[in-house]
């Protein structure tokens, strides 16, 4: 029996493909804010989400969706109201988060080794209901991430301007938001919630290594996305670790691969094309005339007793009324 | 002016205007009325609250008294985005992950853009132009970060001249730009005053636009302390030929 014909893994792969797609798609966005760290913000809220189902007995994938929307809508109005800067607000976010669900799975009676599945992802867990919840809410993401493109890039590009081409940027900034909070529980089976972050951001920065285009950004993300989520589901099965933790070291390692690359095509590129001429500089002053010292034989120095004016970035002399400044082998008047 | 300002609206109204930015008030009781067609600069050193009367007037900022209407609808009940065309204060144009020329300035179209549908040819044809107006066409596919400092604001202007306005907006836009790039915003805007279209523009220094301009605005300390004749004034260091306002006449008319 091959790990194909497991129908655990087939959910799991299944459930991967969908998380490699979804998790770039919206972390290009994410990225392009320049709030790459929100997707792990959010992670962390959900863990308190998981340990509430825990507690509660109701299935934790509903429950951390749910904590997570609600986490990230405060992410984003203390950012938007300006009351903290965006990354002091996902600070108090990620520690509020963190120890709320350490503590919660402890009055729930569940150990570490639970809780483990959900931070770093598990082949096993994915049940057939689980997986229905991971195909709606994916499907959902990437028809928004697609279809409202435009827009969000343009939000996330430049939100004064967005405002003044009329668009609703409060609205959209927060259906981002719960778009990554979704994302968060999608990924939450196959990378876990604290590796989740790593899925959004890494394959944007690899993408970004060769790519000029928005939109080949977004596609090139997503194709690495779903390339190091099945690698990772198919290592992790036959070396039998996580495989959040497999999944985010393909990455990081087509990371390394492609940066390196990256700077050795543009390097070649720059040596191949040096840069185009810049505009033509106008209204530089031209340097002033040059005149030699035709009859000059004396060498002026700190001792030679004409008085030294500093002029700019040189010494002048005064002799006989002119002034004298060295240029190579003679003097200049100056 | 040559406009009649009886017949149309004005384009810009704003009338006993303070602006409150964290507890400190920036503008205090400025009244402006800029007509139709009119090119009006808007003068005044730093911390004088140009930007802020700029921002509030597009509703990025709100009023703490008084009003600003835009075509004579107050700006928070204002709808017709597609007739303003802004030019933010930018130091750059590029986001944290790459974007080409040609879908920067795409995004200019959006207030005509309706949800989940696809760029029209039409809209294709109208980035065209943009472009080349500022004599970017054909950098379009190239990333905007690769770009000078001075093609990165000509695709800022291109951006905020693709929906085809009716006021353009302009917070600094030669700043820090090089005398080419300003050459060509100044022959941008020229092309723009001879259709009809109204500008406002802040600026340190106007450079090559300075003929364009047939009205200045000087703010000090929050308040409006010159309105009329571009002539010199206490901000500038040179004087204005006297006349350019009635050299450039012709292009309203």
């Amino acid at each position: 029996m091959t790990m194909f014909e497991l129908e655990f893994m087939q959910r799991a792969l299944i459930a991967g493909l969908l998380t490699g797609l979804s998790a770039p798609a919206i972390g290009t966005y994410l990225v392009q804010r320049r709030l790459s760290l929100m997707g792990d913000g959010i992670g962390h809220i959900a863990i308190t989400g998981v340990a509430l189902g825990l507690l509660t007995g109701t299935a934790p994938v509903l429950t951390a969706v749910l904590v997570a929307i609600a986490g990230a809508t405060a992410i984003e109005l203390v950012r938007a109201r300006g009351k903290a800067s965006g990354d002091v607000a996902l600070a108090l976010l990620f520690y509020g988060g963190i120890a709320g669900g350490v503590l919660l799975i402890g009055l729930a009676g569940q150990g570490a080794a639970t809780l483990n599945t959900y931070l770093f992802g598990s082949l096993t867990t994915v049940s057939p209901s689980d997986l229905y919840v991971v195909v709606g809410l994916a499907v959902t993401v990437l028809v928004v991430a697609i279809g409202l493109g435009p827009q969000l890039f343009a939000v996330c590009q430049d939100e004064e301007f967005a405002r003044v081409t009329g668009l609703r940027v409060q609205l959209l900034n927060l259906l981002i938001a719960v778009m990554a909070a979704v994302t968060v529980t999608v990924a939450m089976r196959t990378v876990g919630l604290l590796l989740v972050s790593a899925l959004m951001v890494v394959p944007v920065a690899t993408a970004q290594q060769f790519t000029r285009s928005f939109r080949t950004t977004f596609m090139t993300a997503c194709a690495i996305g779903v390339t190091a989520c099945l690698a990772g589901i198919i290592t992790s099965y036959n070396a039998n670790v996580a495989p959040g933790a497999t999944i985010v070291v393909l990455a990081l390692g087509g990371f390394v691969v492609a940066a390196i690359a990256g700077t050795l095509v543009r390097r070649r590129r720059g040596v191949l094309a040096p840069l185009a001429d810049e505009e033509p500089e106008i209204g530089v002053p031209e340097p002033a005339p040059h005149v030699v010292s035709t009859t000059h034989q004396h060498a002026h120095d700190k001792k030679c007793g004409h008085p030294a004016v500093e002029h700019g970035d040189h010494v002048d002399y005064v002799h006989d009324g002119h002034l004298h400044a060295a240029h190579g082998d003679h003097w200049d008047e100056h | 002016m040559t406009q009649d300002s009886s017949s149309t609206a004005n384009a810009v109204q704003v009338a006993d205007l303070s602006v409150d930015l964290g507890g400190r008030l920036v503008l205090r009781g400025v009244d402006l009325q800029i007509h139709q067609g009119e090119v009006v600069a808007v003068l005044g050193t730093n911390g004088s609250g140009k930007s802020t009367l700029i921002k509030t007037i597009v509703g990025l900022l709100p009023a703490a008294r008084g009003e600003v209407k835009l075509f004579g609808t107050p700006v928070p009940r204002f709808r017709q985005w597609q007739r303003i065309g802004y030019v933010p204060q930018r130091i750059t144009a590029a986001g944290g992950v790459p974007a080409t020329v040609q879908e920067v300035v795409s995004s200019g179209l959006l207030s005509k853009r309706r949800l989940f549908r696809p760029l029209k040819a039409a809209d294709r044809a109208a980035v065209e132009e943009a472009l080349e107006i500022v004599d970017m066409a054909d950098r379009r596919k190239d990333g905007v970060a690769e770009l000078s400092g001075g093609q990165q604001q000509r695709v800022l202007i291109a951006r905020a001249l693709v929906s085809d306005p009716d006021l353009l907006i302009l917070d600094e836009p030669t700043a820090g730009v090089d005398l080419a790039s300003q050459g060509i915003f100044a022959e941008a805007i020229r092309e723009r005053v001879a259709r009809g279209t109204t500008v406002v523009m802040v600026s340190h220094d106007l450079g090559p636009m300075d003929a364009l301009i047939d009205r200045s605005v000087v703010l000090r300390r929050g308040r409006i302390v010159y309105d009329g004749l571009p002539h010199a004034s206490q901000t500038h260091a040179h004087v204005h030929p006297h006349g350019s306002a009635d050299d450039e006449a012709g292009w309203l008319s």
